[in-house]
């Protein structure tokens, strides 16, 4: 099939950026999406041109690399889906697709489709973890943990921290994100032990990064190629409350 | 030169206590003088980097994605082996230990192999404490599933995405040193060289790939946890930046490459759609437990697979191999894949692929248990192919998957090169010539936790050269070969693409020294690889400039660095003129077609040292003595 793209080119973090149009020809159905863009790149290397930047890696759905807006929906039209598990089975011929990056205040551009979430890292940085060292730990089995509750932990634990949530949010908010990892924890009785601090730490980063609040429009499960629900926003809010006494 | 592994004397589950009490310590005052570079942040890497940093050590760690939590072991998926032996089916650490040996087709050094089923209790622990939630039964205990070339369930998982649990574990370890600022995290960052002053590992040289500086840094000692080159063949199931560059660099800074024939094909990936792919996509072995690998018995037989009655299909691995059946080690496995296809009975497109068939499964547990053990791989496979895997039965086909060749390393995990370690994939030591499934995430996390913590400090204690300055003329010298390197690829301006030639040199690698390898093909390819290199250097296209983000130019020095390699790769198979694990070579094949070792001629690692380009490399041996388990012909029929 033959496609028109319109793909946002920015050189650097201080450029205007803007949107340009190529062509997308002879793209096979069974083609993902980032291959149907290494075709377009091929191309314009060929011609000497700047192919288009963007970021991915593992393009099996887990690193979380990927980062693209396609057609206003992060990550795409196909739910639960990151854009490098995105087949072109689901566009058709003659489709104008519009491709940009992440937009949000706390996610700088740095080229063309590739974005600095580095303030993720920083959140989890201020708290996202049990804070055991290596060693000296007791035998795996000595702790039970209700199996409804290690499911739970595990629901929240596969947020890939791609930043969907974040570019899906009109409020350019990281409460997805923050919650999972704080859900995740808060559900095991090793992550209870530090939990209101936890959930303080990373609170006060996530504001200082600059991401704005929830305010419950629920665009950012819509997006989340893992399925994280809102209800861990509901999570996160009680353990910050909880945390206040 | 007869390498010495410097396995510490005693029985074997003697060697690793009473090793660790002779080796050096550095008290916690003098921590904080010493500075450790950590490059990739794998599970070695991010574990390692998390540990020092605990320890009290600087760590200046190193990634070129843009976060530690990118790194591709985050894409395994079955699962970590561990001799806790919960299930109480008989396991033991000797009996892991002698697993991975046989699994490893007695190319494994034994100390370092029988260390790593010791400590693989205490990763368990390690990460339940850190949080990772692994699957749990009702009582609340750890659930066990079990794995290829293995009769017992010791296999820990998170669903479908246990490498991304564990990853996410040591990454959260090594987030709370960068908080306590005990470790300085570098991503976006890619190492282009090693630096060695007066012999001993003391820096590297780096490229920031957001603004293109090119800068050094200098260290007290150097872990690489760079992970494996499975990429020398274009299309693998790694990531696409997976690369050979910064233990290749290393080698041509001297430190040895050990086997680096030794390449596994995963049985179990989604076959090749066409010629636009850009990597593969692997499908957990975990579901050989509950899947049944068949073809058509007969050749051209294009009936839809639930039209095919019983007695016309060919179950052939429960058919050779009945006592292992659909968990036949990987190797094997994939062997047995390739002859059905080139028997002209593969399925699929192209007649490439054999059928992974749950039909059985489904009838006896039900669609909701097999939903609930595989469901995020059933929806990967159906987002991939279009095809619904509880309908129809999967379609698979072997793909490179995981490299157990690397920089030779000692029982310390430290190269030829003093203070230069190598941990997880990117060393050599623990797999022999083929990796049993869910042993990956467990020699990364042993590496990185629980040995490189003892065995750096002995080297700090007795090494007498002091972190260098960056003004030295090593890493002068080092920045500018560098500068010009890039000067270089930006200046060809040619006509083919990076991608081109990558994709040229895979089909060559595939081909030739691929799951299949004959004196002839790899002379074939020892004569097309240098070819192809030359064509690169004169004829490759590079846009851009190298003062700023050029995803082109990055990719361009990988392949470079692929293309030279991957001759290193030939010449180490075709020298080895057996065939054991990973490594078939069509001469040496039992009347069955099984493996053919030669253990009188080629029990030993074969380490090559660089010589310049224009010379073959130096072979070294390390003798594999064998004194707990007696070598034998592997069988899993």
């Amino acid at each position: 099939m033959n496609l028109t793209l319109f793909v946002w080119r920015q050189r650097d973090k201080d450029s205007q950026g803007k949107l340009e149009e190529y062509k997308a020809h002879d793209i096979s159905p069974d083609m993902s999406f980032l291959e149907m863009l290494d075709v377009v790149n091929e191309r314009l290397i060929k011609e000497g041109k700047e192919p288009i930047a963007f970021d991915h890696d593992c393009r099996e759905g887990i690193c979380g690399m990927c980062s693209q807006v396609i057609n206003g929906i992060p990550h795409g039209p196909q739910g639960k889906t990151t854009v490098c598990q995105l087949h072109m089975r689901h566009f058709k011929d003659g489709d104008r697709i519009y491709i940009e990056p992440w937009r949000a205040r706390a996610f700088p551009i740095i080229k063309d489709l590739i974005v600095d979430r580095s303030a993720l890292d920083r959140i989890i940085q201020a708290g996202g973890y049990v804070s055991v060292h290596t060693g000296g730990v007791p035998d795996a089995n000595a702790i039970l943990i209700p199996k409804p509750d290690a499911d739970t932990a595990m629901d929240a634990a596969e947020c890939i921290g791609c930043g969907a949530c974040v570019a899906a949010c009109p409020n350019g908010s990281a409460m997805l994100f923050t919650a999972a990892k704080v859900t995740h924890l808060a559900m095991l009785p090793q992550g209870k032990v530090e939990a209101a601090r936890r959930v303080c730490l990373m609170t006060e980063q996530m504001l200082k990064e600059g991401f704005g609040n929830c305010t419950n429009h629920y665009e950012c499960q819509a997006a989340c190629p893992k399925g994280i629900k809102v209800s861990f926003i509901a999570k996160l809010n009680r353990e910050f409350i909880k945390a206040q006494f | 030169m007869i390498l010495d592994g410097k396995i510490p004397a005693g029985p074997i589950n003697e060697k690793w206590d009473r090793h660790r009490q002779h080796l050096k310590l550095i008290n916690p005052a003098n921590k904080r003088k010493f500075t450790i570079i950590v490059v990739g942040t794998g599970l070695a890497g991010a574990s390692a980097a998390a540990t020092l940093g605990e320890l009290g050590y600087n760590v200046e760690a190193f990634c070129y994605q843009d976060s530690a939590r990118r790194a591709h072991s985050i894409a395994a998926q079955g699962g970590i082996n561990a001799a806790k032996n919960y299930p109480n089916d008989g396991d033991s650490i000797y009996r892991l230990f002698y697993d991975t040996i046989k699994g490893g087709d007695f190319r494994a050094r034994e100390a370092n192999v029988y260390r790593l089923a010791q400590v693989s209790v205490n990763i368990i622990d390690q990460c339940v404490a850190q949080g990772v939630p692994f699957a749990r039964d009702y009582a609340g205990y750890l659930d066990n599933r079990s794995f290829g070339g293995a009769q017992l369930s010791r296999t820990f998982y998170a669903r479908g995405q246990t490498g991304q649990q564990l990853l996410l574990g040591a990454y959260q370890a090594l987030s709370r040193q960068v908080y306590l600022g005990k470790v300085k995290m570098h991503p976006r960052t890619e190492m282009l060289d090693l630096v060695l002053v007066d012999g001993e590992a003391k820096g590297i040289v780096v490229r920031d790939m957001v603004t293109g500086k090119i800068s050094a840094y200098s260290a007290d000692a150097v872990c690489l946890c760079t992970g494996g080159y499975g990429n020398v063949f274009y299309l693998s199931t790694n990531a696409m930046g997976c690369n050979v560059t910064a233990t290749y660099r290393a080698y041509k800074k001297g430190a040895f490459f050990a086997n680096p024939c030794f390449t596994q094909i995963h049985p179990t990936c989604i076959p090749v759609s066409g010629d636009h792919q850009s990597k593969l996509t692997l499908m957990s072995e975990s579901l050989r437990n509950d899947g049944r690998i068949w073809v058509p018995k007969n050749k051209g037989d294009n009936r839809r697979p639930a039209d095919i009655p019983e007695v016309d299909r060919d179950y052939y691995l429960e058919r050779k191999y009945p006592s292992f059946g659909n968990l036949a080690p990987r190797d094997i496995s994939s062997r047995a894949a390739k002859e059905v296809c080139d028997e002209g009975r593969g399925v699929g497109p192209g007649g490439l692929g054999v059928y992974l068939d749950f039909s059985d499964a489904i009838g006896r547990l039900g669609e909701s248990v097999i939903r609930q053990r595989y469901g995020n791989l059933f929806e990967m496979y159906e987002r991939i192919t279009g095809e619904d895997a509880y309908k129809q039965p999967m379609r698979i086909y072997p793909a490179v998957h995981y490299t157990m060749g690397g920089l030779w390393v000692d029982y310390n995990l430290e190269s030829n090169i003093p203070g230069l370690f190598v941990l997880g994939e990117a060393n050599f030591s623990d797999h022999g010539a083929n990796r049993l499934g869910a042993s990956a995430l467990m020699q990364g996390l042993a590496d990185g936790y629980f040995v490189i913590p003892y065995t750096i400090a002995d080297y700090l204690a007795r090494t007498n050269i002091p972190k260098p300055s960056t003004e030295q003329p090593e890493f002068l010298n080092s920045l500018e070969e560098q500068r010009n390197l890039i000067k270089k690829l930006l200046s060809i301006k040619g006509k083919r693409t990076v991608n081109d030639f990558h994709r040229e040199l895979g089909k060559i690698m595939w081909d030739n020294v691929g799951m299949a390898r004959s004196e002839e093909s790899l002379k074939d390819a020892l004569n097309k690889i240098p070819t192809i290199r030359e064509e690169f250097w004169e004829n490759v296209i590079v846009p851009g400039s190298g003062g700023e983000l050029n995803q082109e130019l990055e990719k361009a020095g990988r392949v470079a660095d692929f293309l030279e390699f991957a001759e290193l790769m030939a010449i180490d198979a075709l020298h080895r003129n057996e065939s054991c694990g990973g490594h078939f070579r069509v001469e040496y094949q039992m009347p069955d077609g099984e493996a053919k070792r030669d253990d009188e001629n080629f029990c030993y690692v074969a380490a090559w040292g660089y010589r310049g380009q224009d010379n073959a490399p130096e072979l070294h041996k390390e003798p594999l003595a064998f004194e707990n388990v007696k070598l034998a012909i592997r069988s899993y029929k």
